[in-house]
């Protein structure tokens, strides 16, 4: 009976043990990122940018370099050019959204294409959209850690500022802040988020880290620091039950497992669900 | 330093001069009404004041100043309470994790009662009503003691009851705290009993003075350039712009009030 809740060698496994600490920082990263994104209205804005990463991960696996310096670099033009444009005046415009965006996915498809007919790299377009989380090097490992203490430390030093200007734009600039810069920083620690949930649970997948947990937390409490911690606490319990859940299933399907991604989302959508309006 | 000088200020929205030279002074402890009908240019006078647009022409000099926007929209789910914004505009603008601090916490709290919103200090701002939001922005701007108070049509979308209550509070912040208040309005009956001076908008150009000197029918019909009648009734004030055009509909000029309107 234990065997099917926490099957044998959980915790003594290696692919577990990266799963357990890179998903947990994308979590707390995702968890913190998106109570910003909620706040701004700016969902749209993290699904365009994982859509737009996506093709970064694909080329990536086509040139056969780490897959998170393509969803890095990528998602850090998507973002640095959705400010330049002006991401407000975009989200208005659907059209002009959903076709630039939609050209990110077909050049996703057309790298994954390259690679799996030229490379025999199966299993690529499953990794780049719904992620692989029992795959990641120790490489990756390490560089995750990186980029998710920078977007930590961003997050913390502009905490204020970025927080007055999600309120209202016009009250910040009166209150002296430089608008456009908080902009363009929280675009950018956006893009660490969304590349750090697409190696975890997939770039199709990451904008559900993204906003699911903050949507909890914008439910349970009305302070702002307090929603960022709750956020946090969604996202984690979701990202290392889905984990477990996912190694138990090779038990419960001897042979193979099911996808960790199915289970955090699905587990996000369960915590929406059920959370109390509270506050 | 004067909390605003405006000196031949002019200002081209979309190529078009929607001020064209404005000049008036709020000095320190001084209430003055900006008072224009829909698209007189209050809105734009305003921004240029904070900085948001590049004048044309002539310039605007000001000390410290705190803002309360025009029909701020918050969404009722917004993580942050009344008590939060209030403290966003004491340090809103400061790098770092906000540590919790006694001093921050008093001050916060002496603003939320000079303004009258201890009550709900502790509710979500989106959720709050008008008034009651209103009270929590002009806390928001005065928290840290600004030299000039910019409020944007503050009243529109109260109740009578909710507005005399707000146009008072301002009153005593802006005699008690030395505050210079420069406050923008269609209808300046409200104003009337608080009001030092008034800047009249009308043409991209303004006329200054007491309500006396410049609500009157000569003064406006130069302004608007073409004649104006201001009509006195019951101790409220009604400007009535005649048509521009022989044919044309009479123009439906918002401080025109309808005569239940007390
Ligand atoms: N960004 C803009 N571009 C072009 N015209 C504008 C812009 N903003 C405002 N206007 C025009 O400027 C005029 C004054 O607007 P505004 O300052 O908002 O008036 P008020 O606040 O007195 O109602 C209006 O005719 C408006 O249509
Ligand atoms: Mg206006």
């Amino acid at each position: 009976m234990t065997d099917l809740l926490l099957a044998p060698g959980f915790f003594s496994s290696g692919p577990v043990r990266t799963a357990l600490l890179v998903g947990g920082g994308a979590a707390v990263v995702s968890g913190v990122v998106g109570v910003f994104t909620v706040i701004r209205g700016q969902t749209f804005a993290g699904h365009a940018l994982a859509d737009v990463s996506s093709a970064g991960g694909s080329l990536a696996f086509l040139l056969g370099v780490n897959p998170m310096l393509g969803f890095l670099g990528m998602a850090g033009i998507a973002a640095a050019g959705m400010e330049a444009v002006g991401v407000r005046r975009l989200r208005g415009r659907d059209l002009a959204t959903g076709v630039v965006f939609g050209a990110g996915l077909a050049l996703a498809a057309l790298f994954l294409y390259l690679a799996t007919t030229t490379t025999s790299t199966t299993g690529a377009a499953i990794t780049v959209m719904f992620g692989s989380m029992f795959a990641i090097p120790a490489a990756t490992g390490r560089l995750a850690a990186v980029v998710g203490l920078v977007a930590l430390a961003g997050v913390a030093a502009m905490y204020r500022p970025l927080l007055l200007a999600s309120v209202h734009e016009d009250l910040a600039a009166a209150r002296g802040v430089p608008v456009g810069a908080a902009g363009l920083m929280y675009s950018l620690v956006l893009a660490l988020a969304v590349a750090l949930s697409a190696i975890t649970i997939g770039a199709i997948l990451s904008t559900a880290l993204l906003v699911g947990p903050s949507a909890v937390a914008l439910r349970v409490t009305r302070r702002p620091g307090q929603a960022m911690l709750v956020a946090v606490l969604v996202a984690l319990a979701a990202t290392w039950l889905g984990i477990l859940l996912a190694y138990d299933s090779f038990v419960w399907t001897p042979g193979h497992g099911w996808p960790v991604s199915f289970f955090i989302v699905t587990l996000i959508m369960a915590a929406y669900l059920l959370a109390p309006r509270r506050a | 330093m004067t909390p605003l000088t405006v000196d031949g200020l002019g200002v081209v929205l979309g190529g078009r001069p929607v001020l064209r030279d404005v000049s008036f002074r709020v000095e320190a402890g001084e209430f003055v009404g900006l008072i224009g009908s829909n698209g007189a240019g209050k809105t734009t006078l305003l921004r240029a004041i904070l900085g948001f647009t590049a004048p044309s022409r002539g310039s605007a000099h000001r000390g410290t100043v705190g803002y309360v926007p025009q029909k701020i929209l918050l969404d009722p789910d917004l993580p942050v309470r009344a008590r939060d914004l209030v403290a966003l505009g004491l340090d809103g603008n400061r790098f770092g994790l906000p540590l919790p601090s006694a001093a921050k916490r008093r001050q916060v709290d002496e603003m939320l009662a000079a303004v009258g919103a201890s009550a709900f200090a502790d509710e979500r701002v989106g959720r709050l009503s008008g008034g009651q939001q209103q009270r929590v922005l002009i806390g928001h701007a005065l928290v840290r003691r600004p030299a000039l108070l910019l409020l944007d049509e503050p009243l529109a979308n109260l109740d009578l009851h909710s507005a005399a209550g707000v146009v008072a509070l301002l009153g005593r912040l802006c005699r008690e705290q030395g505050i210079a208040v420069l406050l923008s309005a269609h209808d300046m009956n409200p104003l009337l009993g608080v009001m030092d001076r008034i800047v009249y908008l009308a043409d991209g150009r303004a006329a200054v003075g007491t309500v006396d000197e410049v609500v009157r029918g000569d003064v406006l019909s130069a302004l608007y350039g073409h004649h104006v009648d201001v009509i006195r009734v019951h101790g409220r004030i009604l400007v009535v712009v005649a048509p521009a055009e022989e044919l044309a509909e009479p123009e439906q000029h918002a401080t025109l009030l309808p005569p239940t309107a007390r």
